[in-house]
């Protein structure tokens, strides 16, 4: 074969592979799309399609039946990935930048200390002993935000970052006009590092977001439930109103929609997130080149 | 006078940059050192009314109970076997994908694979099982009523456990491969044009090329990757097997890893002491494999160990 024919050969493969692989990416989407907006009894009957057999669009009713309870679980979420993600923020950049200081004698010393806690740990019982028995923070705003503020590997992600974005000279000559180390900080590290803080900050706004093993294990109360966990509560309890049914022949499945209600609710929970994403994950694709690579 | 070089000299001279640094330092007190004192639960009778030290002390009888009862064994074999398959798995694929999104010529195309793939990343355990239960709920699921529509037997997906081993490997990698990817394809683009100027020009066809340079450029990353994922093979990723399996007791033996093992002791059985002797465990235990695994590597090749 020419050169030009088996590069031919790749390319179409190429195509086809990852056509098939976005396809595979994309397909559970629209299935979940397409049941919230399906007639719950055509579900019942007929199953989940691709294609809805019978348009309505009862489930986002019934989501907003009562929104009481989902823009409460919408607010708490809101208010810990935006307090968490800027505290985070701050925390994870002052600490990066000060562990990248050559000047810095200990900061092998403590950047172990900190690369440690990935190595060896106590296990999930003593901390959640600690954060409930001692500290007594259940259902509290500070256990959904504090244990989410940062992990070692934003950190070193950040140290990386502003190794490679602010020479250091710059540090010197600061030094030199007078700078104090804060001022350093703020005045030329961080409008130096923003796309590294950009990616920093997706993570954390992310994981916050999408967190919802800190309301299970933490919170009681359920006007203090986070979106995820709100969301994991109402699969369960619906599976178990069509499980009562079943069992006992009255059929209380009928008055709620269950089936379109539940992707319906996956797709509001998900909402903000389908939206920014087209915006936001260049910054992740950026970060994670710069960061990432050179570990 | 301060003695020049000493750690008293330096706080006061860097007092700044201290200041800076403690809320981390506090930060990873109380959420990790502190904790490992508890590490003395799994050594108790645990008793949530008494303090720690109060508890009774019944020495190893916990790991003794968990070894004898083979639920050591098995939680160990699955979180092992689980994050292999992940580890290898999720490599290999995206080395692939990574090489085919590299070569591409349309510049659209390739940015739109590359969000497409990277899409899953994004989405909450929590949705992926209502994911899964749409497509594999017994009534009504999209496997049973597409079967149902070919006239073939519906499979109960939810009580046949041997079954979620693969399905819960795919669905790691649909939700991870295009991360993976992303940090290869960032390597191939830092190779230079020239190789392949130079491989073309001695006739080299596209395979020849990518197997001969893309792929060796890409074992350093690869290995890098490889020995990171390798310091957390005893952590299992407790988000997807709880999302997936939750408390489906059917499905444990091909589906329970030890953080599922001790987050279910916590929150539904209560067994505090058991929990904490099974962390205890998965800790030490990935503790001693990363540092043997750390000794080796640096035996034969210093560049690649992690410290």
């Amino acid at each position: 074969m020419s050169v030009t024919s088996t590069d031919r050969l790749f390319r179409t493969l190429a195509y086809t592979i990852l056509i098939i692989g976005s396809l595979l990416c994309l397909f559970p989407f629209l299935l979940v799309i397409s049941a919230s907006l399906t007639q719950n009894e055509s579900i019942i009957k007929h199953g989940f399609h691709l294609i809805p057999k019978a348009f309505s669009l009862e489930g986002y009713r019934m989501v907003f039946r009562f929104p009481d309870q989902v823009l409460r679980a919408y607010w708490v979420t809101t208010v810990t990935t935006v307090i968490g993600t800027l505290l985070g923020l701050f925390i994870i950049t002052m600490t990066g930048y000060v562990l990248q200081r050559k000047d810095f004698k200990y900061r092998n010393v403590f950047s172990f200390y900190i690369y440690f806690t990935t190595l060896f740990g106590g296990g999930l019982v003593p901390w959640y002993i600690l954060l409930t028995k001692y500290l007594k923070l259940t259902d509290t705003y500070t256990v959904l935000i504090f244990p989410g503020l940062m992990t070692p590997f934003l950190i070193i992600l950040m140290k990386n970052f502003i190794r490679s974005a602010v020479p250091d000279e710059l540090f010197e000559s600061s030094k030199i006009d007078g700078a104090n180390d804060f001022t350093i900080y703020y005045r030329v590290v961080l409008p130096l590092s923003l796309p590294g803080i950009a990616t920093v900050g997706l993570f954390l706004a992310l994981a916050y977001w999408n967190d919802w093993f800190l309301s299970s294990l933490f919170i009681n109360d359920q006007r203090m439930y986070q979106l995820q966990f709100y969301l994991y509560n109402v699969i369960n309890t619906m599976s178990f109103v069509t499980q009562m049914g079943a069992g006992t022949g009255v059929s209380l499945g009928t008055d709620i929609p269950t089936e379109s209600t539940k992707m319906a609710m996956a797709l509001v929970v998900t909402g903000p997130i389908i939206l920014l994403y087209p915006f936001v994950q260049r910054y992740f694709v950026k970060g994670l080149t710069i960061g990432a690579v050179k570990g | 006078m301060l003695r020049k070089r000493g750690f008293m000299y330096e706080l006061v001279k860097n007092r700044l940059m201290f200041l800076m640094l403690l809320p981390a330092l506090i930060f990873f007190l109380i959420n990790s050192y502190i904790p490992m004192v508890g590490i003395y639960y799994a050594f108790t009778r645990f008793d949530f009314n008494t303090s720690l030290f109060n508890s009774e002390f019944v020495g190893f009888e916990n790991f003794k109970f968990l070894w004898r009862s083979g639920i050591l064994k098995r939680l160990t074999l699955n979180t092992l076997g689980y994050n292999l398959a992940f580890i290898v798995l999720s490599n290999v694929f995206a080395i692939v994908l990574a090489v085919l999104v590299s070569e591409l010529k349309l510049k659209w195309f390739k940015k739109l694979t590359q969000s497409v793939l990277f899409l899953p990343y994004f989405i909450s355990f929590v949705i992926l099982s209502v994911i899964v239960y749409n497509l594999f709920n017994y009534e009504n699921g999209f496997l049973n009523t597409t079967l149902e529509a070919l006239h073939m037997e519906p499979v109960d997906v939810y009580n046949t456990p041997w079954v979620w081993v693969p399905l819960i490997v795919i669905f790691y990698l649909w939700k991870n491969l295009g991360y993976s990817m992303i940090i290869y394809l960032a390597a191939i683009t830092g190779i230079s044009e020239e190789y392949y100027e130079a491989a073309k020009i001695d006739g080299a066809n596209i395979f020849q090329r990518v197997w001969h340079i893309t792929v060796p450029m890409l074992k350093t990353t690869f290995i890098v990757l490889l020995l990171f994922s390798l310091g957390s093979i005893m952590k299992g990723q407790f988000d997807l097997f709880y999302q997936l399996v939750g408390n489906n007791g059917v499905l444990y033996n091909a589906t329970d890893i030890l953080d599922t093992y001790v987050y279910r002791s916590l929150k539904v059985t209560f067994d505090m002491g058991m929990a904490t002797a099974a962390g205890l465990y998965q800790s030490a235990f990935g503790f001693a494999l990363v540092m043997t695994v750390n000794y080796i590597i640096r035996k034969i090749n210093d560049d690649y160990a992690l410290f």
